[in-house]
Protein backbone atom coordinates (compact mmCIF):
# COMPACT_ATOMS: atom_id res chain seq x y z
CA UNK A 1 0.00 0.00 0.00
CA UNK A 2 2.63 2.54 1.03
CA UNK A 3 4.61 1.45 -2.09
CA UNK A 4 2.14 2.12 -4.08
CA UNK A 5 1.78 6.22 -3.13
CA UNK A 6 5.67 6.08 -2.95
CA UNK A 7 5.55 5.32 -6.35
CA UNK A 8 2.60 7.38 -6.65
CA UNK A 9 4.37 10.25 -5.12
CA UNK A 10 7.33 9.77 -7.39
CA UNK A 11 5.59 9.02 -10.70
CA UNK A 12 3.99 12.72 -10.23
CA UNK A 13 7.14 14.43 -9.19
CA UNK A 14 8.61 12.93 -12.64
CA UNK A 15 5.84 14.46 -14.81
CA UNK A 16 6.01 17.74 -12.56
CA UNK A 17 9.88 18.17 -13.31
CA UNK A 18 9.48 17.20 -17.17
CA UNK A 19 8.98 20.27 -19.00
CA UNK A 20 11.99 21.63 -17.73
CA UNK A 21 13.84 19.33 -20.18
CA UNK A 22 13.14 21.76 -22.65
CA UNK A 23 15.44 23.77 -20.55
CA UNK A 24 17.94 21.93 -19.54
CA UNK A 25 19.26 20.90 -22.63
CA UNK A 26 19.99 24.23 -23.89
CA UNK A 27 21.42 25.37 -20.82
CA UNK A 28 23.83 22.03 -20.21
CA UNK A 29 24.93 22.66 -23.85
CA UNK A 30 25.72 25.93 -23.25
CA UNK A 31 28.15 25.40 -20.51
CA UNK A 32 29.32 22.82 -22.18
CA UNK A 33 29.85 24.89 -25.34
CA UNK A 34 31.63 27.64 -23.23
CA UNK A 35 33.46 25.31 -21.41
CA UNK A 36 34.94 23.98 -24.66
CA UNK A 37 35.66 27.36 -25.81
CA UNK A 38 37.30 28.21 -22.67
CA UNK A 39 39.71 25.40 -23.28
CA UNK A 40 38.05 22.71 -20.78
CA UNK A 41 38.31 18.46 -22.59
CA UNK A 42 34.91 17.03 -22.04
CA UNK A 43 35.92 15.16 -18.95
CA UNK A 44 36.79 18.42 -17.18
CA UNK A 45 33.14 20.16 -18.45
CA UNK A 46 31.51 16.73 -17.14
CA UNK A 47 32.76 16.76 -14.14
CA UNK A 48 32.32 20.44 -13.31
CA UNK A 49 28.62 19.99 -14.18
CA UNK A 50 28.67 16.52 -11.56
CA UNK A 51 30.48 17.97 -8.60
CA UNK A 52 28.24 21.72 -9.17
CA UNK A 53 24.98 21.05 -10.67
CA UNK A 54 24.07 24.93 -10.48
CA UNK A 55 24.13 26.50 -13.91
CA UNK A 56 24.43 30.37 -12.91
CA UNK A 57 27.51 29.72 -10.56
CA UNK A 58 28.97 27.47 -13.05
CA UNK A 59 28.71 30.05 -15.81
CA UNK A 60 29.88 32.91 -13.58
CA UNK A 61 33.01 30.48 -11.95
CA UNK A 62 34.19 29.73 -15.86
CA UNK A 63 33.54 33.46 -17.06
CA UNK A 64 35.68 34.66 -14.01
CA UNK A 65 38.14 32.10 -14.76
CA UNK A 66 38.68 33.24 -18.11
CA UNK A 67 39.34 37.03 -17.41
CA UNK A 68 42.12 34.69 -14.79
CA UNK A 69 40.53 36.67 -11.86
CA UNK A 70 42.20 35.34 -8.36
CA UNK A 71 40.62 31.83 -7.42
CA UNK A 72 39.68 33.03 -4.15
CA UNK A 73 37.55 35.43 -5.79
CA UNK A 74 36.12 33.20 -8.26
CA UNK A 75 34.92 30.96 -5.18
CA UNK A 76 33.45 34.10 -3.77
CA UNK A 77 31.64 35.20 -6.74
CA UNK A 78 30.35 32.08 -7.72
CA UNK A 79 29.45 30.59 -4.30
CA UNK A 80 27.75 33.95 -3.91
CA UNK A 81 25.06 33.36 -6.87
CA UNK A 82 24.76 29.84 -5.08
CA UNK A 83 24.00 31.90 -1.73
CA UNK A 84 20.05 31.23 -3.03
CA UNK A 85 20.19 27.50 -2.48
CA UNK A 86 20.89 28.15 1.21
CA UNK A 87 17.35 29.70 1.11
CA UNK A 88 15.69 27.08 -0.79
CA UNK A 89 17.32 24.51 1.87
CA UNK A 90 15.75 26.56 4.94
CA UNK A 91 13.02 26.72 3.25
CA UNK A 92 12.52 22.80 2.67
CA UNK A 93 13.60 22.26 5.80
CA UNK A 94 9.79 22.29 7.36
CA UNK A 95 8.94 20.20 4.40
CA UNK A 96 11.73 17.23 4.67
CA UNK A 97 13.64 17.96 7.72
CA UNK A 98 12.64 14.64 9.41
CA UNK A 99 13.59 12.53 6.50
CA UNK A 100 17.23 9.97 6.66
CA UNK A 101 20.29 11.92 6.94
CA UNK A 102 21.45 10.48 3.75
CA UNK A 103 17.89 11.31 1.78
CA UNK A 104 18.31 14.92 3.12
CA UNK A 105 22.03 14.99 2.10
CA UNK A 106 21.20 13.46 -1.77
CA UNK A 107 18.22 15.74 -1.68
CA UNK A 108 20.58 18.57 -0.64
CA UNK A 109 23.13 17.90 -3.81
CA UNK A 110 19.87 17.67 -6.05
CA UNK A 111 18.65 20.87 -5.37
CA UNK A 112 18.49 23.27 -7.92
CA UNK A 113 16.33 25.84 -9.21
CA UNK A 114 13.71 23.82 -10.64
CA UNK A 115 13.53 21.17 -8.62
CA UNK A 116 13.23 23.36 -5.30
CA UNK A 117 9.86 25.16 -7.10
CA UNK A 118 8.23 21.97 -7.97
CA UNK A 119 8.29 20.62 -5.12
CA UNK A 120 7.65 23.40 -2.60
CA UNK A 121 4.64 24.44 -4.56
CA UNK A 122 3.21 20.94 -4.31
CA UNK A 123 4.57 20.70 -0.53
CA UNK A 124 2.44 23.85 -0.04
CA UNK A 125 -0.58 22.56 -2.36
CA UNK A 126 -0.64 19.68 -0.31
CA UNK A 127 0.45 19.75 3.21
CA UNK A 128 -0.98 16.52 4.35
CA UNK A 129 1.88 14.71 2.24
CA UNK A 130 3.73 12.44 3.95
CA UNK A 131 7.77 13.04 4.33
CA UNK A 132 8.51 10.22 2.52
CA UNK A 133 6.05 11.04 0.08
CA UNK A 134 7.74 14.18 -0.16
CA UNK A 135 11.11 12.84 -1.26
CA UNK A 136 9.57 10.83 -3.58
CA UNK A 137 8.02 13.10 -5.00
CA UNK A 138 11.56 15.19 -4.93
CA UNK A 139 13.26 12.70 -6.52
CA UNK A 140 10.87 12.11 -9.05
CA UNK A 141 11.36 15.95 -9.74
CA UNK A 142 14.79 15.61 -10.30
CA UNK A 143 14.88 12.28 -12.42
CA UNK A 144 13.92 14.25 -15.44
CA UNK A 145 16.99 17.00 -14.97
CA UNK A 146 19.56 16.50 -13.65
CA UNK A 147 20.81 13.24 -15.57
CA UNK A 148 19.84 15.72 -18.90
CA UNK A 149 22.06 18.18 -17.27
CA UNK A 150 25.64 16.11 -17.38
CA UNK A 151 24.28 14.37 -20.70
CA UNK A 152 24.10 17.61 -22.49
CA UNK A 153 27.13 19.35 -20.90
CA UNK A 154 28.61 16.58 -22.54
CA UNK A 155 27.16 16.75 -25.79
CA UNK A 156 28.10 20.97 -26.06
CA UNK A 157 31.51 20.25 -25.15
CA UNK A 158 31.98 17.92 -28.09
CA UNK A 159 29.88 19.68 -30.13
CA UNK A 160 31.48 22.89 -29.72
CA UNK A 161 29.81 24.88 -31.78
CA UNK A 162 27.64 27.79 -31.32
CA UNK A 163 23.58 27.63 -31.02
CA UNK A 164 22.34 30.37 -33.15
CA UNK A 165 21.30 33.63 -31.18
CA UNK A 166 18.45 33.62 -33.23
CA UNK A 167 17.08 30.83 -31.07
CA UNK A 168 16.98 33.12 -28.22
CA UNK A 169 17.16 30.21 -26.15
CA UNK A 170 18.20 32.87 -23.32
CA UNK A 171 14.93 33.73 -22.52
CA UNK A 172 13.94 29.93 -22.08
CA UNK A 173 14.89 29.84 -18.82
CA UNK A 174 12.95 33.10 -17.45
CA UNK A 175 9.98 32.23 -19.19
CA UNK A 176 9.79 28.68 -17.33
CA UNK A 177 10.21 30.11 -13.87
CA UNK A 178 7.74 33.19 -14.43
CA UNK A 179 5.41 30.02 -15.92
CA UNK A 180 6.38 28.01 -12.37
CA UNK A 181 5.79 30.79 -9.76
CA UNK A 182 2.21 32.52 -11.20
CA UNK A 183 0.24 29.87 -9.77
CA UNK A 184 1.59 30.21 -6.39
CA UNK A 185 0.71 33.74 -6.16
CA UNK A 186 -2.73 32.88 -3.91
CA UNK A 187 -2.65 35.61 -1.52
CA UNK A 188 -1.56 39.38 -1.18
CA UNK A 189 1.19 38.43 0.82
CA UNK A 190 2.51 36.37 -1.89
CA UNK A 191 2.06 39.11 -4.59
CA UNK A 192 3.28 41.69 -2.33
CA UNK A 193 6.65 39.58 -1.76
CA UNK A 194 7.62 39.01 -5.37
CA UNK A 195 6.96 42.83 -6.59
CA UNK A 196 8.89 44.06 -3.66
CA UNK A 197 11.46 41.48 -4.35
CA UNK A 198 11.09 42.71 -7.86
CA UNK A 199 11.37 46.03 -7.56
CA UNK A 200 14.71 45.80 -5.20
CA UNK A 201 16.19 43.01 -8.02
CA UNK A 202 16.09 45.82 -10.16
CA UNK A 203 17.73 48.82 -8.31
CA UNK A 204 20.45 46.49 -6.67
CA UNK A 205 21.21 45.32 -10.11
CA UNK A 206 24.37 47.11 -9.91
CA UNK A 207 25.52 45.32 -6.49
CA UNK A 208 28.32 43.07 -7.37
CA UNK A 209 28.60 39.49 -7.42
CA UNK A 210 24.86 39.08 -7.32
CA UNK A 211 24.51 39.84 -4.03
CA UNK A 212 21.61 42.11 -5.20
CA UNK A 213 19.57 39.01 -5.72
CA UNK A 214 19.70 38.18 -2.23
CA UNK A 215 19.29 41.62 -0.84
CA UNK A 216 16.05 41.28 -3.03
CA UNK A 217 15.13 38.11 -2.05
CA UNK A 218 15.64 39.03 1.74
CA UNK A 219 13.13 42.23 0.59
CA UNK A 220 10.55 40.29 -0.37
CA UNK A 221 10.68 37.83 2.32
CA UNK A 222 10.23 40.38 5.23
CA UNK A 223 7.59 42.23 2.90
CA UNK A 224 5.66 38.82 2.43
CA UNK A 225 5.78 37.76 5.72
CA UNK A 226 4.92 41.44 7.19
CA UNK A 227 1.92 41.39 5.00
CA UNK A 228 0.53 37.71 6.28
CA UNK A 229 1.00 39.38 9.64
CA UNK A 230 -1.10 42.57 8.97
CA UNK A 231 -3.94 39.98 7.22
CA UNK A 232 -4.12 37.72 10.04
CA UNK A 233 -4.30 41.03 12.59
CA UNK A 234 -6.90 42.96 10.45
CA UNK A 235 -8.87 38.84 10.26
CA UNK A 236 -8.33 38.61 14.30
CA UNK A 237 -10.20 41.85 14.78
CA UNK A 238 -13.10 41.41 12.38
CA UNK A 239 -16.54 40.99 14.13
CA UNK B 1 43.69 29.49 -21.29
CA UNK B 2 42.31 28.41 -18.03
CA UNK B 3 45.07 27.39 -15.42
CA UNK B 4 44.31 23.49 -14.89
CA UNK B 5 45.56 23.53 -11.46
CA UNK B 6 43.12 26.82 -10.83
CA UNK B 7 40.51 24.91 -12.69
CA UNK B 8 40.28 22.04 -10.02
CA UNK B 9 40.52 24.24 -7.13
CA UNK B 10 37.59 25.64 -8.38
CA UNK B 11 35.32 23.31 -9.35
CA UNK B 12 36.17 21.35 -6.02
CA UNK B 13 36.07 24.27 -3.67
CA UNK B 14 32.80 25.25 -5.88
CA UNK B 15 31.57 21.44 -5.05
CA UNK B 16 31.90 21.45 -1.38
CA UNK B 17 30.75 25.15 -0.71
CA UNK B 18 27.52 24.63 -3.18
CA UNK B 19 26.99 21.31 -0.92
CA UNK B 20 27.06 23.31 2.08
CA UNK B 21 24.43 25.70 1.15
CA UNK B 22 22.45 23.44 -0.13
CA UNK B 23 22.45 20.84 3.33
CA UNK B 24 23.44 23.59 5.91
CA UNK B 25 19.25 23.96 7.01
CA UNK B 26 17.46 20.52 5.84
CA UNK B 27 20.80 18.85 7.08
CA UNK B 28 21.77 21.01 10.29
CA UNK B 29 18.33 21.83 11.62
CA UNK B 30 16.75 19.11 10.67
CA UNK B 31 13.56 18.09 12.40
CA UNK B 32 14.36 21.00 15.13
CA UNK B 33 11.14 23.25 15.34
CA UNK B 34 12.20 26.81 13.66
CA UNK B 35 10.67 29.94 15.04
CA UNK B 36 7.53 30.92 14.09
CA UNK B 37 8.62 34.35 12.80
CA UNK B 38 11.56 32.45 10.74
CA UNK B 39 8.75 30.02 8.41
CA UNK B 40 6.83 32.80 8.24
CA UNK B 41 9.50 34.56 6.30
CA UNK B 42 10.76 31.09 4.65
CA UNK B 43 6.52 30.78 2.60
CA UNK B 44 8.11 33.69 0.60
CA UNK B 45 11.34 32.17 -0.77
CA UNK B 46 10.03 30.86 -3.98
CA UNK B 47 7.41 34.17 -4.72
CA UNK B 48 10.42 36.74 -3.98
CA UNK B 49 14.02 34.89 -4.96
CA UNK B 50 12.81 33.52 -8.36
CA UNK B 51 11.02 36.35 -9.80
CA UNK B 52 13.77 38.20 -8.05
CA UNK B 53 16.32 36.20 -10.25
CA UNK B 54 14.59 36.49 -13.95
CA UNK B 55 13.30 40.57 -13.26
CA UNK B 56 16.73 41.83 -14.62
CA UNK B 57 16.69 39.37 -17.31
CA UNK B 58 13.32 40.14 -18.48
CA UNK B 59 13.68 43.92 -18.67
CA UNK B 60 17.58 44.12 -19.48
CA UNK B 61 18.40 40.83 -21.47
CA UNK B 62 22.40 39.35 -21.83
CA UNK B 63 21.09 38.73 -25.42
CA UNK B 64 20.52 42.19 -26.60
CA UNK B 65 23.58 43.56 -25.18
CA UNK B 66 21.69 44.27 -22.27
CA UNK B 67 18.77 46.83 -24.34
CA UNK B 68 14.87 46.33 -23.81
CA UNK B 69 13.48 43.86 -25.92
CA UNK B 70 9.59 44.03 -26.90
CA UNK B 71 9.65 40.45 -27.64
CA UNK B 72 11.06 39.34 -24.76
CA UNK B 73 9.38 41.46 -22.89
CA UNK B 74 5.93 40.42 -23.77
CA UNK B 75 6.66 36.96 -23.75
CA UNK B 76 7.33 37.10 -19.68
CA UNK B 77 4.04 39.09 -19.74
CA UNK B 78 2.20 36.01 -21.22
CA UNK B 79 3.70 33.70 -19.25
CA UNK B 80 3.21 35.85 -16.20
CA UNK B 81 -1.00 36.20 -17.37
CA UNK B 82 -1.52 32.85 -18.86
CA UNK B 83 -0.40 31.29 -15.38
CA UNK B 84 -1.37 33.67 -12.90
CA UNK B 85 -5.31 32.85 -15.00
CA UNK B 86 -5.10 29.04 -15.90
CA UNK B 87 -2.56 28.62 -13.02
CA UNK B 88 -1.24 25.78 -15.62
CA UNK B 89 2.43 25.50 -15.83
CA UNK B 90 2.94 23.90 -19.47
CA UNK B 91 -0.40 26.53 -20.37
CA UNK B 92 1.92 29.30 -19.41
CA UNK B 93 5.27 28.06 -21.14
CA UNK B 94 3.67 27.55 -24.44
CA UNK B 95 2.23 31.22 -24.50
CA UNK B 96 5.58 32.53 -23.65
CA UNK B 97 7.20 30.34 -25.96
CA UNK B 98 4.62 31.11 -28.64
CA UNK B 99 4.56 35.32 -27.60
CA UNK B 100 8.20 35.18 -27.85
CA UNK B 101 8.72 33.56 -31.18
CA UNK B 102 5.55 35.25 -32.70
CA UNK B 103 7.27 38.52 -31.78
CA UNK B 104 10.78 37.63 -32.97
CA UNK B 105 9.12 36.91 -35.96
CA UNK B 106 6.78 39.94 -36.83
CA UNK B 107 9.61 42.49 -35.22
CA UNK B 108 12.17 40.75 -37.83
Amino acid sequence: MTTTTLKSAYVRGVIAGSPFILVIIPFASLFGLLAAEAGLNVIEALVFSLVVIAGAAQFTALQLMQEEAPTIVVLASALAVNLRMAMYSASLTPFIGSAPLWQRAFAAYLTVDQSYVVAVAKYEKEPQMTVPQRMGYFFGAVTPIVPLWYIFTVVGALLGAQVPDSWALDFAIPITFLAMIAPMFRTLAHVVAAFVAVVVSLLAAGVPYSLGLIIAGVAGMIAGAATEKRLEQRAGTAP
Amino acid sequence: MIDKTTLWIVIIGLGLGSFFLRFVFTGLVGDRAMPPWLLRHLRYTAVAVLPALVAPQVLWPTATGGETDPSRLAAAAAALAVGLITKNVIGAMLAGGCTLYGMLYLLG
